[in-house]
């Protein structure tokens, strides 16, 4: 009886000492997939002229156009052109609010989850009103037509995004993907 | 022993129906098309799919015909971009990537010249970016000849050569050395947009006035106020004349007009006016005795 106890007093001590290990894990893997935000590097931007690049204008421009995939990303899903009026402006508004509508003419829509990102910035305009960025993104696509999921792809697509400075924020003027 | 012949029947159907779906769902996908032209896929087996052609450029659905080629007409993919291509079967689903390219030859520029007006003689005074793109307004990536030419009708034109890269091209140019309305005009192939700089005079090179009396008035004058191009200063440039006497020190500010700055002030014996205009300092005057 006493030998009972004790082994159910270990077992006990055995859980207690296991469960903070336990928690500890699963909030770990709850970080991990519960962290959306894509990997993001930046190549050195030393050499991005004719303009000076400062940093804190390095800064709004990752921000912002890691902001617009955002936009795009729940647009795209939503089928609704206007959630692009943030961070898109010009052709690049134009042509994604088209596509948006088309989708939605087919009863389609697209889910864009962006993975990873490697940004290099290109140039930086000498009157400051454009900076160029290339971006290596891995992205996965999912197809879903009426609401039925087609299909899942991953992708990696080299993209050159033009951005130019709005009142609060820069926006994406150019997006366009080319070939690697 | 019945069921094991069951399972291995079974398994056999299954390994032949997944090989059959894998060469039902094949796709032959162009690498790339140029954006706008006619293009088609091919697919292999046999039965109804759908196809649906997806990138944030653009997205197309068609049925299609399973062993049929399919095509597609000038300008229904005219968006350039990465594109996803998936054919979906009754039973099998297939996909591949291809790229959309923009077309090689330019159709629109969209040229940044800044400023629009600045002083003649600025070193690398005005900046001129070209962005070109193709009929569908995609940028084109393929590297393009743009020329910029700066040119006013007092001759002295200035032309550069820049091919794109990532489909921008980027100029500096000085500014002139005569005021003028100066046409700077960016080209690539047939396409050419034009951009009016107001060239406007520099600073005063040098100040010279002359004085004489009207009674118990002085009238002073300035020559001509001209830049270092000989360009006459534009009317409303301040002129200080100041004049220093026993009595105190007096200033006027003049604008010019017509090219001089005019003024009177009170005539007094001995007294020295000096001028000045911006941080150049004219000739002195001294008074002596009528």
């Amino acid at each position: 009886m006493k030998r009972a106890m004790n082994n159910s007093g270990q077992r006990k001590r055995r859980q207690m000492r296991t469960l903070p290990l336990i928690a500890c894990l699963v909030f770990t893997a709850m970080s991990v997939l519960g962290s959306e935000g894509p990997v993001v590097r930046l190549a050195p931007t030393d050499s991005v002229g004719p303009r000076t690049l400062e940093k804190q204008t390095q800064t709004a421009v990752i921000r912002d156009y890691l902001e617009a995939w955002r936009s795009l990303t729940v647009a795209f899903e939503q089928n609704r052109p206007d959630l692009l009026d943030p961070n898109f402006v010009g052709t690049a508004k134009e042509k994604l609010a088209d596509t948006i509508l088309d989708q939605a003419k087919l009863g389609i829509q697209t889910r864009y989850r962006d993975g990873a990102h490697d940004l290099r910035l290109v140039f930086y305009s000498p009157e400051g009103l454009s900076i160029q960025l290339l971006d290596t993104v891995e992205y996965d696509v999912q197809v879903l037509d009426h609401g039925k999921l087609q299909t899942t792809q991953h992708v990696r697509a080299r993209y050159v995004a033009v951005m130019t400075p709005t009142e609060v924020r820069w926006k994406v003027r150019i997006f366009q993907a080319q070939p690697e | 022993m019945k069921v094991r012949f069951t399972f291995l029947i079974g398994g056999m159907v299954l390994v032949a129906m997944q090989l059959a779906f894998a060469q039902t769902g094949a796709l032959r996908l162009p690498r790339t098309v140029e954006a706008g032209s006619a293009f088609s896929i091919q697919s292999t087996g046999s039965g109804k799919a759908t196809l649906y052609i997806v990138g944030p450029g653009q997205v197309l659905r068609r049925d299609v015909q399973l062993g049929e080629t399919t095509s597609f007409a000038p300008g229904d993919l005219h968006n350039a971009g990465h594109y996803l291509a998936v054919l979906v079967g009754e039973s099998s689903i297939d996909n591949g990537t291809f790229d959309v390219t923009a077309a090689d030859q330019p159709a629109a520029l969209s040229f940044l010249a800044k400023p629009s007006r600045l002083p003649v003689g600025l070193h690398s005074g005005i900046s001129g970016v070209v962005y070109v793109f193709d009929t569908f307004k995609n940028l084109v990536l393929t590297p393009v000849q743009v020329s910029f030419q700066l040119s006013a009708d007092a001759g002295g034109g200035q032309r550069q050569t820049v091919t794109t890269r990532d489909g921008v091209a980027w100029t500096k140019i000085d500014s002139g050395a005569k005021e003028a309305a100066a046409q700077f005009v960016a080209q690539a192939g047939s396409v050419s947009v034009t951009r009016v700089i107001q060239q406007v005079p520099g600073n005063p090179c040098s100040l010279r006035m002359n004085a004489h009396r009207a009674g118990q008035r002085l009238v002073l004058e300035t020559e001509p106020v001209r830049d270092c191009g000989g360009n006459a200063v534009p009317d409303g440039t301040i002129v200080t004349f100041t004049e220093a006497s026993s009595d105190g020190q007096a200033t006027v500010d003049v604008p010019i007009k017509r090219g001089i700055a005019r003024t009177e002030m009170p005539a007094y014996d001995g007294a020295r006016v000096s001028v000045a205009t911006g941080v150049v300092m004219g000739n002195e005057i001294r008074l002596g005795k009528e």
